[in-house]
């Protein structure tokens, strides 16, 4: 344990609107923590340079599942196990629920955070990919006031996001328009459970007498930071899921996929096994229902 | 004489005699003990492979006058860890040759303010040219060690090689590859050391061998035997962790406790733990092998290379036992081995189970499945057309005296796991799935105890003493760390002496108190040390009926009150007995040949596999073990030793690879070095063979480090039948899967039904 | 630069604590250090080996990670309080007689698990089980002995005869 814990300060002002004020007071200065799940590792390794915490796990305005006739409306400080304890994520949303399960394993779901691991904004981030294919907004809250973006748009570059210094991630929004969908996730990681994922791909597809009508695709450790397959997307949107369809967007996803080597896995393995993904959902599509 | 009710608690499954204090929480490892006025430990570590030190610079913004600090010039005996050769410093002395390498050690009473002041010492260095692999070391163009790198080689022969190729009518070559594997005990490596003028050195410590840290001791303080004693603490998992390491860590901080006056604590946290200390050593193994037209097997040549890091340690050993078990449980009248441990800029690799059998049969095992692929020939009917049996001669020309039961081993794993069934349903169903299976096996022996005349050089001492308020107390230095030492030793005290399991307690593993039984190593405790405290039991009732009037049936209070009656005539209670060898072991040193071990355990094991050819990913499915250890004296500790010995191959196999750059661990945290979870190990069921081996304790050989040998051939072998691509290299993870694969034009997703 | 220490509340086993502290010190160091309950134990201090594993509020957490000032108020239960009244608790019982323990570094966690998981699902499946062990590490069993442990304890019962 190389953290020494009276070389930093750590403050729980118990409310959003205070913690709010606080990091409006001080850009720049006061490093949010959730669970911990992220930080407190890095602290035990020696690594964390952030001075100065604000935790925001006691703030309850950020923990909730609300709903509307619309959209699912997750509070930033929502933890995976409360993801998967949740009705309407479950039968909505299975992606989401399935991301979750695979989030380390128990201990570490009753304290990882939805926000934290998209601020966290690892290119393997697990919720990403389910968050993508959804079409999620992210709502950002400050002292200025709340502001939407698409969740694709977060994402900025390798462990860069679209927050301003004095911006805390209050909230993702999920349409509620995936009930026809054809959905697919699946995470290749190292073992079968506390497993960083090597390559996941997340898909949804709206199929009518066997042509793809609408297509998302989204990978995890394919690009810098999670994101969409859009190449992927245009080789099969308004197709059939043909072999000739089949092998074309396999071709594409290995033609803009950047995943890198590093101390997991390698590139090339990353594109490999992405494209078969891709296949293994295309194949799926025949079938009547998701298995 | 009551050892007669053999049944009655050998053989049956007592519970874990530490097990309750380990349920409670309540064990006292070595972090758990807080003293007052207790000092910390750290440790200032190269962080290049092979230089010259420059010079060492301290950071001037830290009042180094709060600090201790000790370099190699104050040690006061000798500046090495004492094992087989001294030439392991304790404390690096103007050269560096591995990462990691111990340099500088701190003391400070603040644990934060010990491991921040590491940060703030600067080491200049003058790089010297580093060699990683066994390919560099051999061609001796970089001689980072003694002449040629080479820290031992041996030559093992039977027979004439060179004769028999023209007469084969087969020729298989192969070479096989293993990586390094890190043991991961749960618990991390740690002490407490406390040095005086007047009593010397003390350690309390996290360890195997309390002896061995003794001896080690002795050297770096140049003290007496009495003014060193070592304690061994609950001790959370070793695998051979902690058999050679411990001398390392508890000289560092004994030294400090000199320096700085105060006792000091020192445990690694686990980044530290992965990345300085032991190993299992990376090995090649190359094999040429002759054949008749039948399938028998006339002649081996075999070459193993092994990869010992910067420092000899316990190489020349570990060589030893890979050379030993490099043929396979096989008859073959000519065979040679040509051995060599090679010297390389890494941390120096070690003891962990299995000491060297697990590369080399994981060498013949694959290397039989190549053979039968070849032959075109079922892989179980060729091993059984080749099996060593009772009146055989192995490769050192041991005649194996006691039954051989690899048939009946065999005949049991193919049964359980329904084997051919298995193998012809996957057969059919691959062809139409993205997942394809494979089943395979793998059958070899495992050497009990030390290499020939090793037992007879250690003389163990062991026994038991009984104190007047009615417990039996076992004397012995063998160390329990979840193998169940401490469990069978007392079942087999309370057997003989006629008492209750709960009688009897274990004497504390201080070497202040027991004799030294040896290590804790190499699969002896059971057999070695339990015949120890079979006859020392024996020889206790002998004395009660000579000197205190037993008689020869009596109960649990007779025997007790005549302890009382011995008490009273000798002042205490206490039978001791020294290690005496079977009758008939011979083995010659220099030509390698002879009784090479007094007992042999036996297993065949087979394992299920799934590859995912989406994925790449290779898992287990279900596995089976079939065993022949002698007499299981405690069957949920055996069993529990087998599963977990098999997890632990299915991780080397399968999952765990230590990621060298620049001869460093880089992937040095649990999240990036992987074993298997809970979700992970298939279902593992195992099955015994009894034999009872006459010069064990109540009949028992070796099984700590049987069941890790197996896995690893077994698996790929099943690969092999999964995939139809031959992988000779482990660990074997999807990303090799998939670059074999690739290679090998394999890459098909088939339609799914 | 220093920070301030805090004093922090805690329900530990049923019995309440107070600790002064600095607020990012671990939950683990506290029950360890300052509270002297050191049936804990660190494996990894990266929430990887489940060593450290505490229920928190009725939620299993890798107490290794739990900065004490999120702590505040907190239900705390760790090994020290499964036993009652000196008896062992089912779970223990179980581990005893089935083999679950063998160097026992992960035993505390791995109990806590499994007390987690029997809380949940009184009668869980082999797989449930494996998933509910899936964060605690042991290096020493190969998880047969544990799952055993674990089915013995469901199937004896152990709902709780008292408060903790």
């Amino acid at each position: 344990m190389r953290g020494n814990e009276a070389a930093h300060q750590f403050v729980a002002p118990g409310s959003l609107g205070a913690v709010l004020d606080l990091i409006a007071s001080e850009p720049g200065k006061w490093t949010p923590i959730a669970g911990g799940t992220e930080l407190m590792v890095a602290f035990a390794a020696g690594r964390l340079s952030a001075g100065n915490l604000v935790s925001i796990w006691d703030v309850s305005e950020l923990r909730f599942i609300d709903s509307t006739p619309d959209e699912i409306i997750i509070g930033a400080g929502t933890t995976f196990r409360d993801l998967r304890a949740d009705a309407v994520i479950a039968a909505g949303f299975p992606l989401l629920e399935k991301a979750a399960s695979w989030v380390g394993a128990i201990a570490n779901q009753a304290r990882a955070t939805i926000g934290g691991n998209l601020v966290n904004g690892s290119p393997a981030a697990d919720s990403s990919p389910a968050l993508l294919v959804y079409d999620a907004e992210i709502e950002l809250v400050s002292v200025r006031g709340k502001r939407r973006l698409p969740y694709s748009a977060f994402h900025t570059g390798y462990k860069q996001n679209a927050m301003t210094a004095d911006e805390l991630l209050y909230a993702v929004h999920l349409p509620r328009r995936f009930a026809q969908h054809r959905q697919y996730l699946r995470k290749v990681g190292t073992r079968r459970a506390m497993a960083i994922s090597k390559v996941a791909l997340g898909a949804v597809a709206l199929m009518s007498n066997g042509i793809i009508d609408e297509i998302r695709i989204a990978g995890a450790s394919l690009a810098p930071f999670p994101a969409r397959l859009h190449g992927s997307e245009v080789a099969l949107a308004r197709k059939a899921p043909t072999p000739n369809v089949i092998e074309a967007a396999r071709q594409a996803l290995l033609a803009e996929a950047q995943p890198i080597d590093d101390i997991r896995s390698t590139a090339q393995y990353r594109k490999a096994v992405g494209a078969n993904l891709l296949e293994e959902f295309l194949r799926g599509l025949t079938r009547e229902t998701d298995t | 004489m009551n050892m007669l009710a053999k049944n009655r608690i050998v053989g049956t499954s007592v519970p874990r005699k530490e097990g309750v204090e380990k349920l409670r929480g309540t064990a006292r490892y070595v972090d758990d003990i807080q003293r007052e006025g207790i000092w910390h430990g750290a440790t200032v570590r190269s962080t290049v492979p092979r230089a010259l030190i420059r010079s060492i610079g301290f950071d001037r913004r830290i009042d180094w006058s709060e600090f201790t600090l000790v370099s190699a010039a104050d040690i006061p005996g000798e500046n090495h860890i004492q094992m087989i050769v001294a030439d392991q410093p304790c404390l690096a002395d103007g050269q560096v040759n591995h990462c990691e390498e111990a340099i500088l050690l701190i003391a400070h009473p603040d644990k934060h303010k010990a491991r921040e002041a590491v940060d703030s010492v600067h080491i200049e260095y003058e790089l010297l040219p580093p060699i990683f692999s066994i390919e560099e070391s051999e061609k001796k163009q970089t001689v980072i060690w003694g002449a040629d790198n080479c820290f031992k080689s041996f030559l093992l022969e039977k027979g004439d090689v060179d004769s028999a190729w023209s007469q084969a009518a087969h020729i298989i070559e192969g070479e096989y590859r293993t990586g390094s594997q890190e043991h991961l005990y749960i618990e991390n490596n740690g002490v407490i050391a406390e040095h005086s003028a007047e009593d010397g050195v003390t350690v309390w410590g996290s360890l195997q061998c309390p002896f061995y840290v003794h001896k080690s001791l002795l050297a770096v303080f140049d003290l007496p035997p009495e003014k060193v004693r070592v304690i061994q603490t609950e001790t959370g998992g070793a695998f051979g962790g902690k058999e050679d390491f411990p001398s390392v860590i508890a000289s560092h901080a004994a030294l400090l406790s000199m320096k700085c006056g105060h006792p000091v604590k020192m445990i690694y946290d686990r980044i530290e733990d992965l990345a300085a200390t032991t190993k299992r050593h990376p090995s090649r193994t190359r094999h040429r092998t002759a054949l008749d037209a039948n399938g028998k097997l006339l002649a081996m040549d075999i070459q193993i290379d092994t990869d010992g890091g910067a420092y000899s340690t316990l190489s020349s050993t570990v060589l030893s036992r890979a050379t030993l078990h490099s043929p396979g449980p096989y008859v073959c009248p000519n065979v040679r081995v040509r051995s060599h441990a090679w010297a390389t800029n890494t941390v120096p690799y070690g003891a962990f189970r299995g000491f060297g059998a697990p590369q080399t049969v994981f060498a013949i095992e694959r290397h039989m499945d190549e053979i039968a692929a070849a032959l075109k020939m079922d892989p179980v009917e060729l091993r059984r057309r080749n099996f060593l049996h009772q009146g055989d001669t192995t490769a050192t020309e041991q005649l194996m005296r006691e039954p051989v039961l690899l048939d009946i081993l065999l005949d049991r794993a193919l049964a359980e796991s329904d084997y051919y069934n298995r193998r012809a349903r996957f057969a059919v169903e691959n062809a139409n799935s993205p997942i394809k299976r494979g089943i395979g096996i793998a059958a070899y022996y495992h050497g009990s105890g030390f290499t020939g005349s090793g037992e007879r050089y250690l003389s163990s001492l062991a026994g038991i003493d009984v104190s007047f308020e009615g417990k039996v107390r076992v004397l012995v230095s063998s160390t329990e760390f979840g193998q169940g030492t401490n469990t069978i030793l007392a079942q087999v005290a309370a057997e003989i002496l006629g008492v209750d399991y709960d009688d009897v307690v274990m004497a504390p593993a201080d070497t202040g108190i027991v004799p030294n039984s040896g290590p804790t190593v190499a699969s002896r405790t059971a057999m070695v040390i339990g015949r120890l405290i079979e006859r020392a039991s024996l020889q206790l009732l002998s004395m009660l009926r000579d000197q205190a009037g037993l008689s020869a049936q009596f109960s649990r209070e007779q025997f007790f009150n005549a302890c009382d009656r011995l008490r009273v005539k000798n002042g205490e209670v206490v039978s001791l007995c020294r290690y005496e060898a079977p009758p008939g072991i011979y083995w010659d040193d220099q030509k390698y040949s002879g009784e090479a071990y007094p007992a042999y355990a036996w297993s065949v094991q087979v394992a299920q596999v799934a590859v995912d050819t989406v994925t790449y990913s290779a898992e287990v499915e279900e596995f089976w073990s079939a065993q022949e250890a002698g007499r299981v004296i405690n069957p949920v500790l055996a069993a529990g030793q087998i599963e977990g010995g098999i997890a632990q191959g299915i991780g080397y196999a399968l999952y765990e690879k230590v990621v060298l750059q620049n001869g460093r661990m880089a992937n040095n945290q649990m999240t990036n070095y992987i074993m298997p979870t809970a979700e992970d190990v298939p279902p593992i069921h195992v099955f015994w063979e009894e034999l009872p081996f006459q010069h064990g304790g109540f009949g028992a050989k070796g099984i700590g480090e049987l069941p890790h040998d197996g896995p690893a051939p077994a698996i790929l072998n099943a690969i092999k039948d999964a995939a139809g691509v031959s992988f000779n290299a482990i660990p074997l993870l999807p990303e090799d899967l998939f670059a074999m694969l690739h290679a090998a034009h394999k890459i098909e997703v088939p339609a799914t039904v | 630069m220093s920070g301030p220490q805090s004093k922090i509340h805690l329900n530990v086993n049923g019995e309440s604590r107070t600790v002064t502290a600095p607020p990012m010190k671990r939950l683990l160091d506290v029950l360890r250090e300052d509270l002297h309950l050191t049936g804990t134990k660190e494996g990894c201090g990266e929430g990887e080996c489940g060593s450290c594993s505490v229920r928190m509020n009725g939620e299993l957490v890798n107490s290794c990670l739990v900065p004490v000032l999120q702590a505040e108020g907190a239900n705390i239960e760790t090994v020290e309080g499964l036993a009652c009244d000196g008896d062992l608790h089912p779970l223990q019982q179980a581990f005893l007689h089935c083999g679950g323990a063998q160097c026992g570094i992960c035993t505390p966690g791995m109990l806590m698990a499994a007390k987690h998981l029997l809380a949940q699902n009184p009668h869980p499946t082999i797989a449930e089980i494996r998933e509910g062990l899936a964060g605690n590490l042991c290096r020493c069993t190969g998880f047969m002995r544990i799952f055993e442990s674990v089915l013995s304890a469901a199937t004896s019962g152990t709902q709780e005869t008292h408060a903790r």
